[in-house]
């Protein structure tokens, strides 16, 4: 990062952010004590992400100069209690913005009236300037844990074969929806029930209050979200099984499997295992029909194919994708670039992870959450052949510049609808496939 | 008159300096009268988010072509600026910019430690880094709510970088919790244009007219040339150089007075360039008043006559044709404050009833201080009262609520977020981004072929409807749809010469607005 710690082109948002985290769980509404502009700042970084109660929808006490100075509780208070006539939900999460958290407004003392209540309300401290939204996810679901789930007597680990999911960061995943559906769809064919927590096709609230039943919890990330595993294994004794990428494509998915599985036969689940590996051989050899298929024309394609890739994305998606792009298509990847901000603590052993994506090759590795600096990077290297960018809407104009193949994969991003793909597992692999080669197979015109 | 003043940092915000107000509920002709003699605003009891200032500084600073921006504040602050980037690519084509180049918007992404310590020195840095990566003709500094509370210098930092880097290097305070009408952001960005980049006028330039606009196609081109004029739109497409010239125009229209209103004036007070004494032209009878303002402000008055002959002569029977297939529709307007007073002209000449209107925010007079800006009056006396006349500043609670007891054949809106309420409940929605789309008399046929088409094609609008989520409870639906605003009222100091002229008038159609219906 320069040295003044400005950031150019934003691939993420501030602690407020993670307000999309209470969007993805079915039925849960934001409540925003904030200035005005947060919610709509917000809602247009993630862009068509409103969900049951999200953008305009959301209620907020838009703080002004009053606010300010006089401090706004009772405002709040006022749009909480008109909340519950206007709106119908499951579960209320208050979150702060600055405004809030420099005049020292006390959001908790004034849920924990509602709550004493009965009322299923939460309140979370997410000042803009406190982390940003990849921090804040983890702040805001170890808040409905704590405030919320904790609360309706479930025994910890009492079911053998449950685990929570925490995985994607939602909306800040465009691929966040499918991903859980396919996770969800692979650990039930090792024999294993998984509380995904948000999206259509999670349980809603009633799914949170089972948080604690789980026998275990996965963790598929590089390094947000940590502090809520590491929250419930101290809360409940949940350990976890920790796999530090999106798994892509038939390698990573079966390696990702392969080590649930034995992590959960390790902590008593009862598996089939036979039945298990079965699965993941069905799965692998479904997709290598695919693959199959598709080597002819990756050999053969004899107008041009991109032979290099640059990545701009959150460190789960640089390494799963720089891995599967090299040994799945045989697209190499060059310089790649992480822009997620990444804690120091976590970047040697990232570092680590994709040298070990191969013993031939070393794949020069930036944490650079200031994008615009990244994209100076790129924009004085060259390599031989046709090059593709992977990354979000910011980067369609560096790949015109560059002549590059463009694939829009990351936020934000305008030029691309994101519904309900998925680029985790077998099928994710196939899907990016899919998306790389057709976007190439559009510029023969 | 309010009167500009470029010798404080900050621009006065719309509450205070016009008198702006976001909560009214009633009838457009009593929001007339009541802004002539004396507008109190109202509270809500519930609220949803809004926006704020932020945003419409950004829009009016990013799109200038060789300009950086800098968000001066965590970094949530500047996240949704992407759009804007996204706006000036594939707008560029409408507005002669073959070559757009990429957008360049930066935030000092401040921190927890920066709220105790300050951040003047982190942006300090920021701006020299911008200086060294982008080399811009100038620099913008957009200021933030926790920038404002912690009470950094900005004006001294952007002062002492100006004059080490030898560009402008422009503060624009638009922190959102300063003022409850969003809009005060378009009249901060230009404040601080007005006071760093318009530069006296070397010479006067006849052939130059100011467009105060968006990003909207380029009809002004085409409607200057009999007067031979051109455009210089001002600030989406401009250059800092043309920018700084704006001083030597013959004259400034605008396309929307909730956008211009502040620039208009300062134009006018600041730098001499006078503002066309009419609102914009929208429906034939304001367009008529529009091109004879404009040819008499020129000295032009017979090119105007003929223009509006010939254009009258190729555009009355089309319009005719589209009232046929629009008269007696039922339309329910949302937008913000002109530019919704704008699509009410559109719907009163089209033959429309306007069954309501949710409007973002109301300014009961414009900078100009000029009673021929009016276009809230002017659509009353032109085309008839508006019942269900609400200011609401995107409340879509409220809006949902009104929409399903007025159930309009359609509903027009104007900013994101809104159609879908529309749709939800089986009623088709119109939303045209370009605001000069349904301008002049051509405009009328163009927008009123877009809702014929709206309304033709409601077979989605009628699907979605079946299967609609709605999380709105029972009990919301079955009230009036301003329960909830009769919080406290705001007394407002209506302009006390403008009170006294205008209510003379006593909110009646007076001379030379024109007779209306």
């Amino acid at each position: 990062m320069n040295k003044s710690g400005l950031i150019e082109q934003e691939r993420y948002t501030c602690a407020i952010g993670a307000l999309q985290t209470v969007v993805a769980i079915p039925r849960a509404v934001p409540v925003l004590h904030s200035g005005p502009g947060c919610g709509e700042m917000i809602a247009g970084f993630f862009e068509r992400s409103t969900g049951y109660a999200g953008g305009s929808t959301s209620p907020c006490t838009n703080f002004s100069e009053k606010e300010v100075v006089f401090g706004g509780i009772d405002r709040l208070r006022q749009i909480i209690e008109n909340t519950y006539k206007v709106l119908d939900t499951d579960l209320q999460v208050v979150l702060t913005g600055c405004t809030a958290g420099i005049v020292g407004d006390d959001a908790g003392s004034l849920t924990e009236e509602f709550r004493a209540q009965g009322k299923p309300i939460v309140s979370v401290e997410t000042p803009g300037f406190m982390c940003n939204n990849f921090e804040a996810h983890s702040l805001v679901v170890n808040a409905i844990v704590g405030q919320y789930a904790d609360g309706f007597g479930n025994e910890p680990r009492s079911k053998d074969n449950t685990v929570n999911l925490l995985a994607s960061v939602p909306y800040q995943d465009p691929f966040w929806k499918g991903n859980l559906v396919e996770y969800k769809r692979l650990l039930a064919g090792i024999g294993l029930e998984a509380n995904i927590l948000f999206g259509p096709f999670s349980g809603g609230v009633a799914e949170w209050r089972t948080i604690p039943s789980a026998n275990f919890n996965i963790l598929v990330s590089p390094w947000y979200g940590k502090p809520i595993a590491d929250n419930l294994e101290q809360k409940y004794g949940q350990p976890y099984f920790w796999y530090r990428h999106i798994p892509v494509g038939a390698n990573q998915t079966e390696e990702f499997l392969r080590g649930v599985l034995t992590f959960s036969l390790e902590n008593g689940a009862q598996i089939d295992e036979p039945a298990a590996r079965a699965f993941i051989k069905r799965e692998s050899e479904a997709y290598y029909e695919e693959i199959d298929n598709l080597a002819t024309f990756l050999l053969e394609f004899r107008y041009g194919l991109p032979n290099h890739v640059h990545i701009l994305h959150d460190a789960g998606y640089v390494l799963g994708l720089s891995k599967f792009l090299l040994h799945e298509t045989g697209i190499i990847p060059k310089e790649q670039f992480v822009t997620d901000n990444t804690p120091p603590e976590f970047q040697d052993e990232l570092r680590r992870y994709l040298a070990a994506a191969s013993a031939k090759r070393e794949i020069p590795l930036y944490f650079e959450p200031d994008a615009g600096a990244a994209q100076e990077i790129i924009r004085k290297l060259s390599h031989a052949g046709r090059g593709l960018i992977i990354g979000s809407g910011w980067d369609k104009e560096l790949a015109i510049e560059k002549n590059y193949d463009y694939l829009s994969a990351a936020l934000p991003t305008p030029y691309r609808l994101v519904m309900t793909a998925n680029y985790a597992g077998f099928t994710g692999g196939l899907r990016i496939i899919e998306d790389i080669y057709n976007s190439v197979l559009a510029t023969y015109r | 008159m309010p009167k500009t003043n470029l010798a404080y940092p900050s621009v006065q915000i719309r509450e205070t300096r016009i008198n702006s107000i976001t909560g009214y509920q009633g009838t457009a002709r009593g929001l007339v009268s009541a802004s002539q003699c004396g507008l109190r605003d109202k509270s809500r009891g519930f609220s949803q988010c809004v926006g704020c200032a932020t945003s419409k500084a950004a829009c009016m600073t990013v799109l200038i072509q060789d300009a950086a921006v800098i968000s001066h504040g965590p970094v949530g602050c500047s996240s949704c600026l992407h759009e804007f980037a996204f706006t000036y690519r594939v707008n560029a084509c409408l507005r002669d910019v073959p070559n757009p180049t990429q957008r360049r918007i930066f935030s000092t992404n401040l921190t927890e430690r920066d709220t105790v310590y300050g951040g003047a020195a982190k942006l300090a840095a920021a701006v020299r880094e911008v200086k060294e990566r982008v080399n811009p003709n100038a620099i913008f500094v957009l200021t933030t709510c926790a920038a404002g509370i912690i009470g950094d210098d900005t004006e001294n930092v952007c002062d002492e970088a100006e004059e080490e880097l030898g560009i402008p290097v422009v503060a624009i305070y638009c922190e959102g919790f300063r003022s409850t009408v969003w809009t005060t952001g378009f009249d901060a960005a230009y404040h601080g244009i007005a006071r760093k980049l318009i530069k006296p006028a070397r010479e006067h330039r006849p052939d130059v007219i100011n467009v105060i606009n968006f990003w909207g196609s380029d009809i002004f081109k085409e409607w200057f040339a009999p007067f031979g004029a051109r455009p210089n739109y001002i600030t989406p497409y401009a250059t800092v150089a043309a920018l700084e010239r704006s001083s030597e125009a013959a004259a400034t229209v605008q396309a929307c007075s909730t956008l211009g209103s502040y620039l208009g004036a300062v134009l006018e007070q600041d730098f001499g360039v006078p503002e066309i004494p009419a609102a914009p032209p929208y429906g034939v009878a304001q367009t008529d008043r529009w091109f004879r303002a404009l040819g008499k402000l020129l000295g032009k008055e017979d090119t105007a006559e003929a223009l509006i002959a010939e254009k009258k002569d190729k555009y009355l029977p089309k319009i005719a044709e589209v009232r046929g297939k629009l008269k007696g529709k039922r339309a329910y307007v949302t937008a913000g404050a002109a530019h919704g007073h704008a699509l009410l002209d559109v719907l009163g000449e089209l033959g429309m009833e306007a069954v309501g209107a949710a409007v973002f925010h109301h300014d009961p007079f414009y900078d100009s201080g000029r009673a021929e800006n009016d276009q809230l009056a002017q659509r009353v006396c032109d085309y008839g009262d508006v019942p269900n006349f609400n200011i609401c500043n995107k409340q879509e609670f409220e809006l949902v609520n009104a929409l399903n007891k007025l159930r309009p054949d359609v509903l027009l809106a104007r900013h994101g977020g809104m159609t879908l309420w529309g749709a939800k409940l089986g009623i088709p929605a119109l939303l045209i981004g370009d605001e000069h789309y349904s301008m002049g008399y051509e405009g009328l046929v163009n927008y009123g072929g877009r809702l014929i088409e709206a309304i033709e094609n409601d077979e989605f609008v009628k699907n979605l409807e079946k299967h609609a989520v709605n999380p709105y409870t029972k009990w919301w639906l079955a009230q009036d749809p301003y329960t909830f605003l009769q919080g406290t009222e705001r007394r407002l100091r209506a302009e006390r010469r403008l009170r006294t002229e205008r209510c003379q008038q006593g909110g009646q159609c007076a001379g030379g607005l024109g007779a209306g219906g």
